[in-house]
Order: structure tokens, then C-alpha cells, then sequence
């Protein structure tokens, strides 16, 4: 039923070239604040946002514009409902050359990156939530707004980047385990106290082990797949992160095909090759794996957590496919369990520029509206999301939340709880990676290595030095991250190639009126001095 | 941009209408004829998973191009083969008309029980063929269903069931979270099992019949379909042809 998720993930890619269509655009105007709402006239905001297919989101997403809309009856919000980041990314992209961006939309800072390489185009919030009147929690705002102290400031920096804060965090989930114990431990393990790679590596092999008919051992069944990862690309950048190797810089140079990669290719090849690792890409979704007994650690965002368990509110796989166990939640595996390090991910919340500064108003109220206790606390209890402010964390009705976890197998199903929890414990552990217009393709390209490295191997090729050399030589050039512009707004007018003819003509038409004007005002001032000596 | 967009769109609209478009008719009495090296279907079903393949088929019709890639239904006289993010290029792309033949060279592989090629070659041939719909409704619920995997196929008097627990006829998206647009979710029922049909957004967009068709069907109904067998953790037919009997 999710599998469309598959298909869209393709985006990256042309989506920052597709930016070169802008040229030549002037541009709009910075925006300046308004000193009132304007009350009197009829305004219409487009809202963009990201469901995780999810009918209780997108109803959540309803009632949020239903309640703004009740605060600001001259404030229409029209959504549009997409189910990936990336679908979102393609479409503003192919939006800024027709100025059709939408006004508010959710989105992630490394894509947000790219939009500013049109001028004025995304709003930088610091004035505007400074603003006494409709700042963050204003006095003219009609609804109980956090102030932006109440905002968690780890996720607030992570929409800070080229000297701006560009976005406001919607939702914070990371990647945890959801590991099978009830397998783990017939494999004579126990779970450690921190998840670790070596031990992860070393039950998921112990369980590829098979009886004379080809059955795993461990489950009984033909199919087994100990380890499944959903995102290669956090995998990929959680490891480097762990072993304290280089990604990217600040600034956008590029270190991730590195000799720490490389060993960690290695690895990750030995254990696609022996079956005991794949990925969602290569095998399909973890969560219908484990929760067939088909795989023991699956790791996906938190925010997938309803989708894990036997008891999982969300399933993909019939009832009968379903087998019983025990499900524990755990953080992604570390190499260091003294220093944990794992990813922050989540929607945040932009705003674009337009004409009038009164719509970028009532877009700026509506993203306010999103940050309420109301809007946090309902969206983050449909998965393991947790809110952003500490405004709804430390409510009576968000703590009562925590604090009813497996009461039932909808809205206080354990292992969601246990989800979010996961991540309120460790908000100092997480991290995020730099961003710089091409972030995201660097993203895309370091989940390629692992997923073409699993699919290598599982075709019988060899996973060595002059694969690996081949491999990175090839996610460079698919990801054109050796071209100008792949990791620098400042070179990116290198790629909008030759000025059309129209283009020309009209520079060379200025250029030649500039050249009567000089020689005009030349003839004048030789004219006058010539009258002036007479 | 937008000019590249709205052109995009009209080939969309105008391949979508080809795989939308109701019966096929066989043609190309060399639809059968392998050339040396290539497997026949039922080679192509023997191999393992992870095995590189080469097959000549016959586009049926496609969902979308995207950054290099285009994903195919595409069938021979024996069997079909679904061409997962095939590279080509927009002209390409634009050239694999329902009918091409092609020579793919390409992975299988199996996601959620649906067989596919990837990381494909291809290679445009002489000859054209389209597959008749052929009537599965017989088979459904029965194992040799999945030897039919992809391949257009007809559905014939079955019945619309409530698509959940309101008792809507469809759903856009799996559970009715998404909007007009999203691929639409319906269930139909034959010989006391229910099955769930989608029509498959890339495939035929909310301007196509079929998807309009969907929209206004009502629990109850009796229903004639197309469309290719698709799988997803069962099976899951991309529908292209409602009729409402």
C-alpha cells in the first residue's frame, strides 16, 4: 500500500539544476514587516505539507487550518498533501521559475538551501518573530503562539544556516531500532544496554544459520533478512559521524568518499553478500519484515513507529503473516555506546516571499498556528514525533500522553511511545549534517554507496579497492558532485550556460544606449566649454 | 521550465490515455521470436532473484519519466515483465509507445512479492505487439495467479465493496489520506473474497477515464476492469479500465 514512497524517491538529483530556469528573474523584494495585519481584506495561503500516509495527520493538518481560520476569518488556507519530502522539493523547484511557490510549506532545511539560490525567495524569520506585535507568542496574535525561548533551541539551530534562520522545526523524530527480542534472544543473545554495530553484525549473522531444508533456524521460514535498514543515507552519515570521519564542511567541500567509507563499505558488502543485511530499497519495508518474523533489527524513523510490532496499528502485511513477539525500541547502533550519536530529522516549516507583505503575514500567523500546544501535541501523538516546544512538552496533557504508553494499540501503543521517548532522552545525542545548496544531493549520493554496494554483492561482483574507487567516481558523477555548483551557492552562476539571443540583444541594446548617453553628454560638455571660452 | 513541465504533462496524458485506453489488440506474429542470447519467458521466470537478464518485449505502457528513468509495463505473447526505473532519456522515453519492442538487459529482482527488472538497458527492435486483456477473474485467490504477474488482464463481474469503515466506495491514497490526484484505492469482491484495485496515479492521472470512473463508483456496484497484475504483498492490479455493468 506504501510502495508509491519507492517511486518518489528520485528527487534530488536535476531538481537544483532545474534552478538554472531562474535566470534572469529580478527577483522580489526583501520583505518588510507591515506595522498591522490588515484585517479588511480577503487573503488565500497555500499550505504544502508532508503526511507519512497517515489519515489521522492529514485530518490533524485539517483541523490546525479549521482553528486558524476561526482566529483569522480573512485568511483562506488551501493544502495540498504530499507523502515524501522529495515530491515536495521537485515541485517548489518547478514552482520558483513560475513564482507559484506555495506560501507555507514543510520541508527540510538542506532543501531550503537550494530555494535560496532565488533572490528574496524564502524568508528569513528572525525579525519577524521578533516582532513585539506578531512575533512568536505577539501581543496581536489571536492564539496561544509559543515565544521563541519556548522553541527547543537544538532544533531551532538546525533551520539556522547562511547567517539566517530560513525555517521553523514542525516535528523532531530520529532513527531508532525495533528490534525483534523475542529472535535475539533464541539466538542465545542479550540485548545490550546500548545497541552496537558489532553485536548487530554478529546476531544478524548468527541468524542466517538454516536447517537441511534451507529454513532458517530461527524462525522457521524461508525467508529471513536479520537486518533491514530503511534510509542508507542516515545509515551512511550516522556511521561517519560515529567513527568521527569526514561528510561534508560547513562550507559545502565535500569528505565523504573517504577511507573511513571505504571500510565501511567492506563491511557492509560481507554482510550483504552472507544475506544478513539489505536495505528498503533493495527488499522493501522493514516494518512488513519483522513483523512477518522476517527480520530481527529493522531501523526506521520513529515517526515509523505505528507500522512496528506484532500489535502495530499500521500494517501493510495480512493478519495471517503476522507473528507474535516482543518488540524493543532502541537507538540506532553505535560504535562508541559511551558517546551515542544519532541523526535529527523531521519536518520544519518555511515561508515564501511574495508581493504582498500582508500574505507573507498571514502565512508567517498560520506557521505560528502550527507551533501551538493544539497542533504539536495532536500531530506528534500520531507517530514518534515529539513536539518542538517546550511550551507542549512540559504540558499536563503531553506528559499524560508519555505516561499512559501501552495502555492500548492506537493511541498509547508502546512502542510509538516508546519511540518519541527514545528521542526526548537523547535530543543532546543528535545531530545534523551541514547545510549548503547541494546538501541534499551529497545526502542522496552517500546512501548510494550503500545501496549499490548491497546490490553488487548480491550479484556475485567483488566489493574491493578498485570497485570502491569505481563507485565513488560513479555517485560523484550521478550526483554531479564534482560540477560547479553541486556544493556551493557561490558558483552556481557557472551553470546557467550562455545568455539567450533575446538576452544578448537586449544587453547589447543597453550597452549601445549607454554608449550614446556617454557621447551625448561628451558633445554637450565640449558644447558648453567651447560657449564658456567664447 | 514550465513549458518542459506542460509538455511532459501532455505526454503523460497522451501515453496514460494509451495504457487507459481499453482493449488491446494482439498484433506481430513475431511477438514469440527470441534472438539468440535472449531468454524466453519462461527462462526469465526460472531465473534466481539477483541474476542478470535479457528479454525482448513489448512496451504495454508506462507510468513515468523522471531524471533519466521510466518505468514500464511491458509483455510478451508468454509472460510480462515490469521494468522498474528503466534509464532512457526523455526522447526515449517518448519513443517506447505501447507496442515497441525492446531488448532489455537488466537485474531481477523481487520487491514485496512483485517480480521486476532493474537497472536496465534497452534497446528499441524491429516488430510491435499489444496483449489482449486476458480474463483472470477466475484465478483470483487461486496460486497460479502469480504466473500472470503484470501482465493485462481483465476482471469481469466483480463487485465494489466498501473501501472502509465509512463505507466509501474509494480511498485516495491506501488508507484515504491523501487527496485528488493520489492513487485511488478501491476494493471489489468475487466468490466471497475481497481484493484491493488501484488506480495507479503515474499510470493514469486524475484526468484519465478510468480515474473519473473510480471516483464514481458506488458500494454495490458490478464492475468489468482492466489492467496489469501488479503485486504488492499480494496481489495489487494497476487498474486502467472500469465499466460499470
Amino acid at each position: 500500500m506504501r510502495e508509491k514512497i519507492r517511486a518518489a524517491v528520485l528527487a534530488s538529483i536535476l531538481a537544483a539544476l532545474a534552478l538554472a530556469g531562474c535566470h534572469g528573474s529580478k527577483g522580489l523584494d526583501p520583505f518588510e514587516m507591515p506595522a498591522s495585519f490588515d484585517s479588511a481584506s480577503e487573503y488565500e495561503i497555500t499550505f504544502w505539507a508532508k503526511n507519512d500516509t497517515n489519515k489521522t495527520q492529514t485530518a490533524i493538518y485539517e483541523q490546525a487550518i479549521a482553528g486558524f481560520e476561526d482566529a483569522y476569518p480573512n485568511v483562506k488556507v488551501n493544502l495540498r498533501l504530499y507523502t515524501d519530502y522529495g515530491k515536495i522539493y521537485n515541485d517548489v523547484i518547478t514552482n520558483i521559475s513560475t513564482n507559484t511557490t506555495p506560501n507555507v510549506c514543510i520541508t527540510y532545511p538542506d532543501h531550503i538551501a537550494t530555494y535560496l539560490t532565488g533572490a528574496n525567495l524564502v524568508v528569513p524569520l528572525e525579525e519577524i518573530w521578533s516582532d513585539p506585535g506578531y512575533g512568536l507568542g505577539g501581543s496581536q496574535v489571536r492564539f496561544d503562539a509559543p515565544t521563541v525561548e519556548e522553541i527547543i533551541p537544538e532544533f531551532l539551530e538546525e533551520c539556522r544556516f547562511g547567517g539566517h534562520t530560513y525555517a521553523l522545526p514542525y516535528m523532531r523524530s530520529t532513527e531508532a531500532c525495533y528490534i525483534n527480542r523475542t529472535y535475539v534472544e533464541a539466538l542465545g543473545y542479550t540485548l545490550p544496554e546500548t545497541l552496537t554495530w558489532d553485536f548487530i553484525w554478529e546476531v544478524s549473522e548468527a541468524a542466517t544459520a538454516k536447517d537441511g531444508e534451507g529454513n532458517f533456524l530461527v524462525n522457521g521460514q524461508k525467508v529471513l533478512i536479520p537486518f533491514i535498514y530503511k534510509s542508507t543515507d542516515n545509515m551512511m552519515i550516522q556511521m561517519l559521524r560515529q567513527k568521527n570521519a569526514g561528510y561534508s564542511t560547513e562550507e559545502g567541500d565535500i569528505l565523504l568518499f573517504n577511507d573511513t567509507a571505504r571500510e565501511l563499505l567492506y563491511e557492509i558488502a560481507e554482510h550483504g553478500r552472507s544475506g544478513a543485511f539489505s536495505t528498503f530499497k533493495i527488499s522493501s519495508y522493514p516494518a512488513n519484515f519483522l513483523n512477518a518474523g522476517q527480520c530481527i533489527f529493522a531501523v526506521d524513523s520513529t515517526a515509523g513507529a505505528t507500522w512496528m510490532g506484532t500489535n502495530a496499528p499500521l500494517c501493510d502485511i495480512s493478519p495471517d503473516e503476522i507473528v507474535e513477539f516482543e518488540t524493543a525500541v532502541m537507538t540506532v547502533p553505535q560504535f562508541d555506546p559511551g558517546s551515542p550519536q544519532m541523526i535529527s530529522q523531521g519536518p520544519s516549516v518555511c515561508i515564501f516571499n511574495k508581493a504582498d507583505p500582508q500574505e507573507v503575514l498571514a502565512s508567517w500567523l498560520f506557521v505560528q498556528y502550527l507551533l501551538t500546544n493544539d497542533v504539536q501535541i495532536a500531530y506528534s501523538e500520531t507517530e514518534g514525533y515529539v513536539p518542538v516546544t517546550s511550551k507542549a512538552r512540559s504540558s499536563a496533557e503531553y506528559q499524560n500522553y508519555l505516561s499512559r504508553s501501552g495502555e492500548d494499540d492506537a493511541a498509547y501503543y508502546d512502542v510509538k511511545i516508546q519511540a518519541a521517548q527514545l528521542l526526548l532522552d537523547n535530543t543532546d545525542h543528535t545531530f545534523v549534517t551541514p547545510v549548503f545548496n547541494g546538501s541534499a544531493s551529497l545526502r542522496s549520493a552517500a546512501g548510494q554507496l550503500v545501496e549499490n554496494t548491497v546490490k553488487s554483492v548480491r550479484r556475485n561482483e567483488t566489493v574491493d579497492e578498485a570497485y570502491v574507487e569505481q563507485l565513488y567516481a560513479d555517485v560523484i558523477s550521478l550526483y554531479r558532485l564534482d560540477q560547479p555548483g553541486a556544493s556551493s551557492a557561490a558558483s552556481r552562476k557557472e551553470d546557467l550556460g550562455p545568455l539567450p539571443a533575446t538576452a544578448a540583444a537586449l544587453l547589447a541594446s543597453l550597452a549601445a544606449a549607454w554608449v550614446l548617453i556617454v557621447v551625448y553628454f561628451v558633445v554637450q560638455m565640449a558644447q558648453k566649454r567651447k560657449r564658456i571660452a567664447e | 521550465m514550465k513549458r518542459i513541465i506542460g509538455l511532459l504533462l501532455a505526454c503523460a496524458l497522451v501515453l496514460g490515455c494509451a495504457g487507459c485506453g481499453g482493449n488491446g489488440k494482439g498484433s506481430g506474429d513475431a511477438a514469440d521470436t527470441k534472438s539468440e542470447g535472449v531468454m524466453t519467458y519462461a527462462e526469465y521466470a526460472a531465473a534466481d532473484v539477483d541474476t542478470q537478464v535479457v528479454v525482448e518485449t513489448y512496451v504495454q505502457a508506462k507510468q513515468s519519466w523522471w531524471d533519466g528513468q521510466g518505468t514500464f509495463y511491458t509483455q510478451d505473447k508468454d509472460g510480462a515483465y515490469f521494468l522498474y526505473n528503466m534509464h532512457c532519456t526523455q526522447e526515449e522515453y517518448d519513443k517506447l509507445t505501447p507496442g515497441t519492442k525492446i531488448k532489455v538487459t537488466g537485474y531481477k529482482t523481487e520487491w514485496s512479492g512483485e517480480y521486476e527488472i532493474i537497472d536496465a538497458a534497452f534497446e528499441i527492435q524491429d516488430g510491435s505487439y499489444i496483449a489482449q486483456a486476458e480474463d483472470v477473474t477466475a484465478l483470483l485467490g487461486k496460486d497460479e495467479l502469480i504466473d500472470k504477474q503484470n501482465m493485462f488482464v481483465a476482471f469481469k463481474g466483480m463487485t465494489v465493496e466498501a473501501a472502509d469503515e465509512s463505507g466509501a466506495a474509494f480511498l485516495y491514497s491506501w488508507d484515504g489520506s491523501g487527496q485528488d490526484g493520489d492513487d485511488l484505492y478501491f476494493n471489489v469482491s468475487a466468490n466471497g473474497q475481497t481484493y484491493t484495485f488501484t488506480v495507479e496515479s503515474y499510470l493514469c492521472d486524475n484526468t484519465t477515464d478510468v480515474y473519473n470512473a473510480v471516483k464514481n463508483l458506488k458500494v454495490g456496484d458490478t464492475v468489468d476492469m482492466e489492467g496489469f497484475l501488479y503485486w504488492y504483498n499480494g496481489v495489487n492490479p494497476h487498474i486502467t479500465s472500469v465499466t460499470v455493468k
